[in-house]
């Protein structure tokens, strides 16, 4: 039996490589995070930081690409890394449950919604289509679709984007998940919308007790939802707090320039939103030493050579850096920044 | 939906008559022989050749033939008649309709029971020798000629002429009510070169359709559903991937049932096709412009078929 303080899922040196014409791409290279019972873990990152192939990998979505993937992770005292496909396929929307970044295109256009439900609903239940059918709209409402009895038979170009994105949360939570994976759920969302997805899920993972992971770009979105966060920079997590530790006294300077990158409302006005420069390099060939080096300000020349690995902060058990800079300094410029 | 479909059926019938016009001042313009004059015989005096320009009403104007033409094919259904047999028209083709959609019926099952499940495994299997030798096999089909590939199998298995002796020759047909076994054996070559072409073109529509549905965001939501893979790929990627296959085998299916004409030929089974090149070579005007009819018939038909499948195949579809 696993106990209250054990994690909902435990991932331990995940890396995940992608063959291509061009060279292996390591897409996630050695990352280690868990996620509580009842918790929300954040992953952050730019576009091409890994984040979303590292949680696809969860569910071993990226078999099907063929990855070679090693390292562990752990659930409910199982590594989903050693389990077959039909070992997998049981825990693919029945334990753990998916939620993705465009819910336009992540529904069948030929389906209508409630079918794709009740679908998920008999992967993993033996009831008859009728009792499917009627926890179909018992989900639907759940999530905040009105007459669900009516709109069960709707397709999902009769739908608006919010209400898709409802559809796929329903169709998610449909066998009541322990983990909830949420890939950019808001991102393809109007600004109205994504605040009431965002609501709903964080009302659901109350109500379900689900743990979850929220991959995003958007440091709101985390500082909403999420209760741990990782920052991911190619491949790596090069910084991993609890939310306030994180907010209060960010470490890296990759996630200064991830907050710096927002704008505040209560910030003047004349303030200048800073860009990170460059782009994320590339995961065949990244930079030699701290893969950020290139475009970090503060970078001294040894960066280039010195890879950092993942250190505590002192004074912050639960805070981690991979950052060459002395802490000392590091504070000193972050407080130069904010 | 249902003024949508009348007014497809006017356009339709509009087309047919443009067909027929359009074939009746073809076959008057180009160089072919003088009906009379062939159906009188080689040495006919110019008297009888009149009578018989005057009996075909080959002496009226252009338009007035146009007109009684018209008028017999939709008052009374009638196609005329031949210039040589004096048979109606409508009767010879009625007699041929049973060969060629036997043919077409037998093809169009094959080409699909291998087409299909070929392109399919094709596009999971990309790249994997059996994709590569089945898609470099399919392009052998793709371009080999049918004429060219009812020969080649007249003369490796046909029973008369073949080296490998097993199947029925050119000119065995039966009809299915006179001897089923006889019309199963006798078609067994025509269905297998008719659908060669056809399984290959369709692998490769298959292939290549499945292989952009498969990278879909709903084909990945599908497997996070936890479904089987073979749930994903037949119930969610063939079934995306399908629907344009479709359009292209009603199209198809009209085509060969105005007559499989090379096939027909090669192996002189006595279809539409065959009845067509017939009337061609011999100038028998009346047959040609009702086997021309009849084809564009059966593709204005599957047009409209096509269109209202649609609807109902793509919920997104609407016609109003």
């Amino acid at each position: 039996m696993s106990t209250a303080s054990e994690p909902s899922l435990r991932v331990e040196d995940l890396r995940v490589e992608f063959s291509t014409e061009d060279g292996i791409v390591k897409a996630v290279d050695g990352i280690t995070y868990e996620v509580g019972r009842g918790r929300t873990l954040g992953v952050v990152g730019e576009s091409g930081s890994g984040k979303t192939v590292a949680v696809m990998t969860i569910l071993g979505l990226t078999r099907a690409q063929g990855a070679n993937i090693t390292g562990r992770i752990l659930f409910q005292g199982r590594d989903l890394l050693s389990l077959d496909e039909g070992e997998l396929r049981k825990v693919r929307g029945n334990e753990i449950a998916m939620i993705f970044q465009d819910p336009s295109s992540a529904l069948h256009p030929l389906y209508r919604v409630g079918a794709q439900i009740v679908e998920a609903v008999r992967a993993h239940r033996d009831v008859s289509k009728a009792q499917a059918r009627k926890r179909t709209i018992e989900l639907l409402g759940l999530v905040g679709i009105s007459d669900p009895g009516r709109r069960v038979d709707d397709y999902p170009h009769e739908f608006s984007g919010g209400m898709r994105q409802r559809a796929m949360i329903a169709m998610a939570l449909a066998n009541e998940p322990k983990l909830l994976i949420a890939d950019e759920p808001t991102t393809a969302l109007d600004v109205t919308v994504q605040a009431q997805i965002l609501a709903l899920l964080e009302r659901l993972q109350g109500e379900l007790g689900m743990g979850m992971v929220i991959v995003t770009h958007d440091m709101g979105v985390v500082a909403e939802m999420a209760d741990e966060i990782a920052v991911m920079y190619a491949g790596r997590i090069v910084e991993s707090a609890a939310t306030e530790e994180l907010f209060a006294g960010p470490e890296h300077p990759y996630t200064w320039g991830l907050l710096r990158s927002i704008p505040t409302l209560d910030g003047p006005r004349v303030e200048q939103l800073a860009p990170i420069p460059g782009s994320p390099p590339s995961l065949i060939d990244p930079p030699s030493g701290c893969h950020f080096h290139p475009r970090c300000a503060y970078a001294q020349p040894d960066h280039a050579r010195i890879d950092p690995g993942l250190e505590p902060v002192q004074g912050e058990p639960s805070h981690r850096v991979a950052c060459l800079l002395a802490a000392g300094e590091r504070r000193r410029i972050w407080e130069g920044l904010r | 939906m249902t003024r949508y479909i009348i007014r497809r059926i006017l356009w339709g019938i509009l087309l047919l008559i443009l067909v027929t016009a359009l074939m009746f001042v073809l076959f008057r313009i180009l160089p072919t022989g003088e009906p009379a004059r062939l159906r009188a015989g080689r040495n006919a005096s110019p008297r009888v050749i009149a009578a018989l320009r005057r009996d075909l009403g080959l002496n009226k104007s252009l338009p007035a033939q146009f007109w009684i033409y018209m008028k017999e094919v939709i008052f009374h259904f009638n196609l005329g008649y031949s210039y040589y047999s004096s048979a109606p028209v409508r009767g010879l083709i009625a007699e041929r309709l049973g060969a060629t959609l036997s043919l077409m019926l037998g093809a169009a099952i094959i080409w699909l029971s291998i087409g299909l499940p070929v392109g399919i495994i094709s596009a999971l299997r990309r790249r994997s020798w059996l994709d590569r030798a089945s898609m470099g096999t399919a392009l052998l089909f793709v371009s080999a000629p049918e004429y060219w590939l009812g020969l080649i199998a007249l003369y490796l298995f046909a029973a008369d002429i073949g080296k490998v002796k097993i199947f029925p020759g050119a000119g065995s047909y039966v009809g299915l009510t006179s001897d089923p076994w006889k019309w199963f054996t006798s078609l067994l070559l025509p269905w297998l070169v008719l659908a060669a072409g056809s399984a290959a073109i369709y692998a490769r529509l298959m292939r290549s359709n499945l292989t952009e549905v498969m990278q879909e965001d709903y084909i990945r939501t599908a497997r996070a559903k936890g479904l089987s893979e073979r749930r994903v790929v037949l119930r969610h990627g063939v079934r995306a991937a399908i629907n344009p296959i479709l359009t292209i085998l009603a199209l198809d299916i009209a085509t060969l049932l105005g007559g499989a004409i090379l096939v027909e030929v090669v192996f002189n089974i006595p279809g539409i096709g065959q009845l067509a090149y017939t009337a061609i070579t011999h100038s028998d005007f009346p047959i040609v412009q009702g086997t021309v009819l009849l084809g564009a018939l059966f593709i204005v038909v599957a047009n409209i078929v096509v269109d209202i499948a649609y609807a109902y195949l793509d919920p997104q579809v609407r016609y109003s």
